[in-house]
């Protein structure tokens, strides 16, 4: 037992290292998928049949190819003759072009849940669809998708986990190669599961926080 | 339709979007007479108003959904700082035409006027700049939920007319303060009740100094209790000479405040004409008839 705690207390420091690979890869790739998400689903609620019809090939291509496949497609593929991308940016853009897909379909949902009201009224004052869409829907729309949104962030950073398979030096690849000197994979795994456990719970408290600090009062839509 | 004298002026007006003072039966309450809304309709006929151009004006109207006609040529047009009044009863297409009319709900057909320029529908600028120029009041607010009542009022001023983030406030306040919600400016559409989500909303509109004012049933969604603050800025508005057409139910109001009633059922302009004409006891007009069942449902 004793011997068990020596090991994880000096492996310790290696390890959290690559907390920060990962929370750095998951915050990298939720940016982008955020980045990308919005237009998309506002072009999916606002734009013309051709680019609805291609969001959504999008969504559907990211949203039916296993993140693994996409990894190994991106590292080893698409780009070789031309230039080798790192194992770590490689997987901040599946991992963010993946979320994109699915943080797009969350803030459509938002958004066709505004009452169409509000968007009638921002034009009968004269504005732009454009401002109306960034000043009035977008800030009410983001709000409702904010507890989903806090849920793609929990299910990203588990996905995170598989970059390892790149060779990314993140929380997995890291308790791997100990697991693997030292012959306690037990013990590593579960160092593992509570690192992923204590960084989620981190997130959400985070995000939770914010929600609150956004939080307009009696906002609410019936 | 044109089956009342004043659907054929409108008819006739459409070419240059003129039509002459004279065939007003009468106008000039607003301003000239202000402080008379308790003569149900018995305005004296100064008709002063020498302006030719009406302020508004809607030339055959038609809108489509599906198979249904919705509009069916509606004509109307407004004198400026007049009170023109559509009833009639759910379904006759009050709501739409007067979304029709900045295009909220695009008519099939159908010109319009806003001071005897015609609106280029299909030019986004152009119709960006006429609604600018007609405000609208809508029947459920459509207050921006997720601003305070001051930024629902200074945020168009800002995005559409430029205005610094101070200027914008400071105009937004003294908005507020014309329809007695200055006190409310920080709370937010849910902390307020109904009649003041519409006050707001007139405060909203009336900062992009409107011509026209659209008014879609801007009681209807309140409480018993809430309408009279609601009809009190109306009032005020009509008095200060803002042209405005209403969709309402208000018939009380109505009688005591309106140029000219039209009565819409069908899509259609039934008949319209003064308060007074329409009014009159024992006169057997739709809108007449229209009222006493409004009254017996009451």
């Amino acid at each position: 037992m004793q011997e068990v705690l020596s090991t994880l207390y000096t492996s310790l420091p290696y390890i959290l290292g690559g907390c920060i690979v990962t929370v750095g890869s998951v915050t990298l790739a939720l940016a982008l998928g955020l980045v990308l998400g919005v237009p998309m689903a506002v072009a999916q609620v606002y734009g013309n049949k051709l680019v609805r019809f291609l969001v959504g090939v999008y969504v559907w291509f990211f949203r039916g190819t296993p993140i693994l496949v996409l990894l190994f497609l991106l590292y080893f593929g698409i780009f070789w003759p031309l230039f080798q991308l790192s194992a770590f940016i490689s997987s901040c853009i599946v991992l963010g072009l993946t979320s994109a897909a699915y943080q797009s379909q969350i803030f459509r949902g938002a958004i066709q849940s505004m009452p169409s009201g509000q968007l009638k009224a921002s034009r009968a004052l004269g504005m732009t669809d454009c401002s109306g869409i960034s000043f009035i829907i977008l800030p009410q729309a983001m709000r409702l998708a904010l507890p989903g949104w806090s849920n793609e962030f929990s299910i990203l950073l588990k996905d995170s986990a598989l970059i390892y398979l790149l060779g990314a030096s993140d929380i997995m690849a890291r308790i791997h190669q100990m697991a693997d000197s030292t012959q306690m994979h037990f013990t590593f795994s579960l160092l593992a599961g509570v690192l992923y456990f204590m960084i989620t719970i981190v997130g959400l408290r985070l995000l939770r926080r914010f929600e609150r600090k956004i939080y307009i009062p009696g906002y609410q839509h019936s | 339709m044109n089956e009342t004298p004043h659907q054929a002026e409108c008819g006739r007006e459409n070419e240059a979007g003129m039509t002459s003072a004279a065939d007003r039966p009468q106008g000039g309450f607003t301003d000239s007479s202000a402080g008379n809304d308790a003569g149900h309709g018995q305005q004296p006929a100064t008709s002063a108003r020498e302006s030719a151009t009406p302020a508004l004006a809607a030339v055959n109207i038609s809108k489509m959904l599906g198979s249904r006609l919705i509009l069916d040529s509606v004509s109307i047009s407004i004198g400026r700082g007049e009170l023109k009044v559509i009833i009639g009863p759910s379904g006759a297409g009050k709501s739409t035409f007067l979304q029709s009319i900045n295009c909220l709900i695009p008519p099939d057909t159908g010109q319009i006027f806003l001071e005897g320029r015609e609106l280029n529908m299909h030019d986004k600028h152009d119709l960006r700049m006429f609604r600018q120029q007609v405000g609208m009041i809508f029947q459920d607010f459509n207050l921006f939920d997720h601003l305070s009542a001051v930024d629902n009022v200074s945020v168009a001023l800002r995005k559409v007319r430029g205005m610094s983030r101070k200027d914008a406030h400071k105009r937004a306040m003294s908005e507020l303060d014309r329809v007695g919600l200055a006190n409310r400016a920080k709370l937010y559409p849910a902390e307020l009740s109904g009649g003041q989500k519409q006050r707001v909303a007139f405060a909203r509109a009336l900062a992009m100094d409107p011509k026209v004012l659209l008014l879609d049933e801007p009681t209807s969604a309140l409480d018993p209790e809430l309408v009279g603050e609601v009809l009190e800025v109306i009032r005020y508005l009509a008095k200060g000479g803002m042209t405005m057409l209403m969709a309402t139910h208000q018939m009380d109001f109505a009688r005591a405040l309106a140029n000219e009633i039209i009565f819409m059922e069908q899509g259609k302009v039934i008949e319209s004409g003064s308060p007074a004409e329409l009014l009159a006891p024992g006169s057997n007009t739709r809108t007449m008839d229209f009222c006493s069942r409004l009254d017996l449902e009451l």
